[in-house]
C-alpha cells in the first residue's frame, strides 16, 4: 500500500494500467486499493503544483508567525479552526517553539495579505501576537525545484 | 584526413582483429533523431545522489585535487573491506587486497594483463558485456564462448563450460546480474560453477557491477563468499550502476594479494591512481548512498514489472530479468535477425534498443532494452513497439 501512496503522491495522474503491473497487482485490485484509501482519507486529495508566477499571476505569499492564548479544554484547536476555515489560508501548523501557529496565506497584493492579517487573523479572540514573512522567491515546492535545469545527459544508446 | 590505406596495416594485429562496437551505428542514427525514446542506453537515468555529488564539490573547495596512492585512498578500501564484511561475510585486507580503478573497465584491463600469457583461454559465458571479448584479446589471450540458454534462463551450468574447457582454459569470467539478459544465478547454480573451478583451477574473474540491482526477493551471491572462493576470486565492482555513478568512472578490484599486487604495478604505470574526486565522492556512497541506491533500486523493480508485462502482452517471448535493468525479448517471432529488428524499429517508430548479436553470437534472436528511463517512456516505447510487431510480424 506504501509503494501504491509514493508512486501517486509523486504523480496521481498514473494510469492504472501502469501501476498494475508496477506493483504486481490486477488492474481492480489497484482500483480497489484506491479507493478504500479514498474512503479512509488517507488520501486527501489530488492536486496540481502550478508555477503560478509563470503564467503571469503575481500571487503573494506570506508565512505568519501567530501566538495564542490557549483556551481551557480545547487548547489550541478551537483557535486553530476559526484560522484555518479562511479561503485564504493555504496552510496551517501547530509548532513547537517561539510562536504556536504557521499559518500560510496567499493573497493578490501585499496590502490584501496584509489586510487579511491586520483586520482578520489578529482581531481572532485568543491571537495575541502575529509576525508576518513574506516570500520573495520560491525554490522547491513540496519536493518539486521550481526551475530545474537537470536533464538526461546521457548518450543516446551505450553498452 | 584521407591516411586510411598507409596506416591500417601498420596498427597492432590484436586491434585490427577487434570488430567495432555494433552498438555504434544505432547510435549515429539515433543521435540524428528528434523524438527518439531510446532503450538503448546502458546506464541509470537517474543523476548521481545529491549528497554524493556535494561531497566532490566539498573536496575541491577543501583542495583535494592531488594524485592518490596508486591502489587507492586508504579510507575508501577500509570503507569496500567494510562494506563486504558487511554484506557478503568476506574478509578483505584494505592494505594488500583491494585496488580502486577507473571503473570496472579498468579492473577488467588489469586483470587480463596481468593473468593471461598469450594463448591463455577464458572462458566466458554469453551473452554477456561487450568488452570481455576485446580486452582478452588484447591482453594476448583467447576468448572462448559458452553460449547461455533462455531455457535455462539464461545461467550456465558446469556441463556447458565442459564442453570448452581446454588444457590452456586459465579464466572464467562471469557477470552475474547479467548485462544484456537480466539474468541471475542462485547458490547452487553458483556452487556448482565454484567446483567447475576448483577442478580445472581456474581463476574466477566476476563482475559484479550489478550486485546490488537484484529483484525478486532474490538476493545476490557474491562469488568470493562461497566456500573456498575467495582466494581463487578476482571480483570486480564498482560505484557507476548501484549509485548512479557512471560518469565518475570509479571501481574496484578485489582478489588475492599477488594478483592485486600485479594489477597494481600496471595500473601504476598506466592509469596511476583513480580520479581523487571519484574516490571522496565514493567514500561517501558507501557511508550513506545506501538509502538512496535502495529508493533507485526500488524504481527499478517496478519498471521491470511493467515492461516485461508490456513484452508478454504483445507476444514477445521473453525471460523475466532478475537482475541490472535490462530485459531481453526473442524477436524470432518477427523474422527478423535483431540488428534488422533494431534497425527497423528505429527508422518506423524511433525507439533505439541494442540488438542481441553485439553481446555475442548467441545474443542473435533477441534485443537488449533497458528500463533504466521513465515511465512514461518505457510505456511510450512499449506501444510503439507494439505496433511495430503488429504490422511486421512474418507470417
Amino acid at each position: 500500500m506504501r509503494e501504491l501512496l509514493e508512486l501517486l503522491e509523486h504523480d496521481a495522474r498514473r494510469p492504472v494500467s501502469e501501476i498494475a503491473p508496477m506493483l504486481g497487482k490486477s488492474e481492480y485490485e489497484v482500483e480497489q486499493d484506491i479507493k478504500r484509501l479514498e474512503k479512509d482519507k488517507v488520501i486527501l486529495s489530488y492536486n496540481t503544483l502550478i508555477n503560478w508566477e509563470k503564467f503571469g499571476d503575481n500571487m503573494v505569499t506570506a508565512i505568519i508567525e501567530v501566538n495564542l492564548m490557549p483556551q481551557r479544554e480545547v487548547g489550541f484547536d478551537a483557535i486553530a479552526e476559526r484560522i484555518y476555515r479562511f479561503d485564504e489560508v493555504r496552510t496551517v501548523y501547530l509548532m513547537s517553539g517561539s510562536f504556536d501557529l504557521m499559518v500560510i496565506i496567499e493573497g493578490k497584493s501585499l496590502k490584501d495579505v496584509a489586510n487579511f492579517v491586520s483586520t482578520r487573523l489578529s482581531t481572532i479572540e485568543g491571537v495575541t501576537q502575529t509576525r508576518s514573512h513574506f516570500i520573495l522567491k520560491p525554490y522547491k515546492k513540496d519536493g518539486v525545484i521550481i526551475n530545474d535545469e537537470e536533464r538526461d545527459r546521457r548518450l543516446v544508446v551505450s553498452p | 584526413m584521407k591516411t586510411e590505406k598507409v596506416f591500417q596495416d601498420r596498427l597492432s594485429p590484436a586491434v585490427r582483429s577487434i570488430k567495432p562496437s555494433g552498438i555504434r551505428k544505432f547510435f549515429d542514427i539515433a543521435a540524428k533523431m528528434e523524438d527518439v525514446i531510446s532503450l538503448g542506453v546502458g546506464e541509470p537515468d537517474f543523476v548521481t545522489p545529491w549528497p554524493i555529488r556535494e561531497s566532490c564539490v566539498y573536496g575541491l573547495e577543501q583542495g583535494y585535487t592531488s594524485y592518490t596512492a596508486n591502489r587507492g585512498l586508504p579510507e575508501l578500501r577500509e570503507e569496500i573491506a567494510r562494506r563486504y564484511a558487511d554484506v557478503y561475510e568476506t574478509h578483505y585486507d584494505a592494505a594488500t587486497d583491494i585496488l580502486v580503478t577507473v571503473g570496472v573497465s579498468e579492473a577488467l584491463d588489469l586483470a587480463m594483463r596481468a593473468l593471461l600469457a598469450p594463448g591463455d583461454e577464458v572462458l566466458i559465458p554469453e551473452p554477456c558485456y561487450v568488452s570481455y571479448q576485446a580486452c582478452t584479446i588484447l591482453a594476448g589471450g583467447v576468448p572462448v564462448a559458452v553460449p547461455a540458454k533462455q531455457e535455462n534462463e539464461f545461467r550456465i551450468t558446469p556441463a556447458e563450460l565442459e564442453e570448452h574447457v581446454t588444457p590452456r582454459t586459465k579464466v572464467l569470467l562471469i557477470g552475474y546480474p547479467n548485462n544484456p539478459t537480466g539474468a541471475i544465478m542462485t547458490r547452487e547454480d553458483l556452487l556448482a560453477i565454484a567446483d567447475f573451478a576448483q577442478k580445472h583451477d581456474l581463476i574466477v574473474i566476476s563482475d559484479e557491477i550489478y550486485g546490488d540491482l537484484t529483484y525478486g526477493g532474490e538476493a545476490h551471491i557474491c562469488f568470493s563468499s562461497l566456500p573456498r572462493m575467495q582466494e581463487r576470486t578476482l571480483l570486480l565492482n564498482g560505484f557507476s550502476k548501484a549509485y548512479a555513478m557512471t560518469g565518475w568512472r570509479i571501481g574496484y578490484a578485489l582478489g588475492a594479494p599477488e594478483i592485486i599486487a600485479a594489477m597494481t604495478k600496471i595500473h601504476q604505470y598506466t592509469m596511476l591512481c583513480a580520479p581523487i574526486t571519484a574516490q571522496l565522492a565514493a567514500i561517501e556512497a558507501l557511508r550513506h548512498g545506501e538509502k538512496y541506491m535502495k529508493k533507485m533500486v526500488a524504481e527499478y523493480d517496478r519498471r521491470r514489472r511493467l515492461i516485461y508485462e508490456g513484452f508478454m502482452k504483445m507476444g514477445l517471448n521473453c525471460f523475466e530479468p532478475k537482475g541490472a535493468f535490462y530485459i531481453f525479448p526473442d524477436i524470432t517471432s518477427t523474422g527478423y535477425t535483431s540488428e534488422e529488428f533494431a534497425e527497423k524499429l528505429l527508422e518506423a517508430e524511433h525507439v533505439a534498443l541494442v540488438p542481441g548479436s553485439a553481446f555475442g553470437n548467441c545474443g542473435e534472436g533477441h534485443v537488449r532494452c533497458s528500463y533504466a528511463t521513465s515511465v512514461d517512456k518505457i510505456s511510450e516505447a512499449l506501444a510503439r513497439i507494439e505496433n511495430f510487431v503488429r504490422h511486421h510480424k512474418k507470417a
